[in-house]
């Protein structure tokens, strides 16, 4: 069995790959579009950093690589100059938190005399919400080195299912989603502005990244995605609609979910037959099971690559039996 | 006299009024001469074309004469015709670059600036799925990659003479053909509306380097109606067909597509011929399957 400090090491490990992978990918600016409603992308920042403004101020779900957040700050600060009040993680990997310390210290918290008088930085910065084995992943018990920067840690995190807010004239709902990209994946739902944000259950850009040994599996996944389908509804003639923004890449409808929804479930059949068969994993890895997919979604190098998708899929339904 | 020299006076004054050119026609030269026919009106199909697959729709298995990829071949062998059963799937429309083959309607109209004049966009409506698009004529940007991309994508256009092309981006994946082969979001489309009096020509040219070796080119006919075009509607409810664990997509594990030689035994031609590909398209296809073994008419197709 894994020490708890080797079980906390090899997260961290994979998120500074995952840092050094996504820095090197995202040399650009960051660029702005409007989802729809008060929902707001911002791309180039790392993962999908997204932005929901209003009257009340400013609420930020994930906030990309500490080395973009600057940039990041000043393209919210183009959208809105009210106060950023909350921080949305929807899970731990450093190209969705590595900006938190940045931009939380970048807001503000309203409370109440009494909090305010007897806790003295009760005020300073925002709030920091996420699932509670996000702050599980990126702390560690005093004395032990932290995977992640003590700055970048939610300041509160939910264990129920889900974490409802109200915030800007909208219904603001974090729903959690167990083992599927990790095991504290939050699925952020804009009810009004009919947007949810997904983290990186949902990528467009290459194959999901399914971290087995941070919880992560293929059934979580594909059950996550069943999820998602459930709760949107497309709009007239099978587009628009409730809109959904991944994690890495650009804004999709339900009938682009749909056709990746698909794709996880088709090669979960594909490796689980394998598995029935008998295959090992280089047997089933030199199966080219993914033939008809990785024209699209199979990184060159680092992420997403038909490998390590291939690794997950098996693992995780070989840990199942 | 007099009266007699009055109308050759006229008609000189007429002929050398003609001579003078016509000057610009208010500023920011509205429509100026040379920039394209109007093809506005109700447009009804011609099926002399491929009537066999634009109607009743393709055999499952018949690749021929698609310059595919191998992944697209294998996206399209996996694909379970039965996967339109389920819900999410019972509702979805055509993609812009297979929709002008189907028996629509299509209706195109102008859009003009009100005070210039200016042609902003050109409309099409098509009726099947009540699908509306907008072909920009405005030079606009182009939408960030991040944007949506939709069933009609982003269509941007330009008179080349009197042929109206257009290119589009930011198109969901679609079909390429209707038995499994899709096109990927990366794709984009080339086409030319050609007017030669009532009879309009679509010309269609897909390229997608993710699923096409070559680039696609299809064309299809149109005939203008005098009256109106009938407007189909599009009430789509989805509901469940057959009942399934949830999540269940329907699909054929690798090797195991029970209808890959249905199409080949039917018209007696080998099962590379019925997979497509590039070499397919040509001319000399057919010399090198005259060398080659028909496919046996019993073997069996299930």
């Amino acid at each position: 069995m894994m020490s708890s400090m080797l079980k906390r090491l090899v997260p961290a490990v994979l998120s500074l790959g995952c840092l050094a992978v996504m820095a090197r990918a995202q040399q650009g600016e960051i660029q702005s579009i409007k989802v729809q409603g008060n929902v707001y992308l911002l791309t180039g920042g790392g993962g999908n950093v997204i932005v929901q403004i209003g009257d009340q101020g400013v609420l930020v779900v994930d906030t990309g690589l500490a080395q973009t957040a600057d940039k990041v700050l000043a393209a919210i600060r183009k959208l809105s100059d009210k106060p950023i009040q909350y921080i949305l993680n929807t899970h731990f990997h450093p190209d969705h938190t590595g900006g938190n310390d940045t931009i939380r210290k970048a807001g503000q918290t309203f409370t109440g005399a009494n909090v305010t008088g007897n806790i003295a930085d009760a005020a300073l910065g925002a709030q920091v919400f996420a699932q509670d084995n996000v702050l599980m992943r990126m702390s560690a018990p005093t004395g032990q080195q932290a995977a992640m920067p003590f700055g970048d840690w939610p300041t509160e995190t939910y264990i129920s299912g889900q974490k409802q807010m109200f915030f800007n004239g909208e219904p603001v709902i974090m729903i959690h989603q167990p083992a599927a990209h990790t095991d504290g994946d939050s699925l952020v739902m804009f009810r009004t502005s009919d947007v949810i944000v997904a983290g990186d259950i949902f990528v467009t850009t290459t194959y999901p990244f399914i971290d087995v040994n941070s919880g992560g599996s293929i059934q979580g996944e594909v059950d996550a995605l069943n999820n998602l389908l459930d709760m949107m509804v497309v709009g007239h003639q099978d587009e628009g609609g409730t809109l959904i923004v991944p994690g890495h890449g650009r804004i999709c409808d339900k009938p682009e979910l749909l056709e990746f929804r698909d794709m996880m479930t088709i090669i979960r059949d594909r490796v689980q037959a394998s598995i029935k068969k008998g295959m090992t994993l280089e047997q089933v890895q030199a199966a080219g099971l993914t033939k008809d997919y990785d024209a699209r979604y199979n990184a060159k190098s680092g992420f997403g690559t038909r490998e390590m998708l291939i690794e997950a899929v098996y693992k995780s339904l070989s840990q199942k039996k | 006299m007099r009266s007699c020299h009055r109308p050759v006076i006229l008609l000189g004054t007429i002929v050398m009024l003609a001579a003078i050119p016509a000057p610009a026609q208010g500023p920011g030269g509205y429509n100026p001469p040379g920039q394209g026919v109007d093809l506005s009106g109700n447009w009804g199909p011609v099926f002399h074309e491929d009537a066999h697959e634009r109607g009743p729709g393709p055999e499952l298995v018949n690749y021929l004469g698609l310059p595919i990829t191998d992944g697209a071949r294998a996206y399209a062998l996996a694909w379970d015709a039965s996967r339109f059963t389920v819900p999410e799937h019972q509702c979805e429309v055509h993609i812009v670059g297979y929709i002008y083959r189907g028996p629509l309607n299509l209706r195109i109209w102008e859009e003009r600036d009100p005070v210039s004049q200016k042609l902003i966009a050109i409309g099409n409506y098509i009726d099947n799925y009540e699908q509306t698009r907008t072909i920009w004529m405005d030079d606009r940007p182009q939408p960030p990659e991040a944007a949506l991309h939709t069933w009609m994508g982003f269509s941007k256009g330009k008179w080349d003479g009197d042929i109206l092309t257009v290119y589009t981006t930011h198109m969901k994946q679609g079909w390429i053909r209707r038995n499994g082969l899709r096109h990927s979001d990366q794709a984009t489309l080339t086409e030319h509306f050609i007017r030669h009096d009532n009879h309009l020509m679509h010309v269609s040219i897909l390229s997608d380097p993710l699923t096409l070796t070559e680039p696609l080119l299809k064309s299809q006919d149109f005939n203008l109606r005098v009256q109106n075009g009938q407007t189909w509607l599009y009430p789509c409810e989805p509901v469940v067909e057959i009942p399934r664990p949830r999540g269940a997509v329907p699909n054929y594990l690798p090797g195991g597509n029970p209808y890959v030689s249905e199409f080949a035994d039917k018209y007696k031609i080998p099962v590379e011929a019925a997979l497509g590909g590039a070499e397919t398209m040509y001319p000399d296809y057919q010399s090198k399957l005259k060398k080659t073994t028909p496919a046996p008419a019993t073997r069996s197709s299930k």
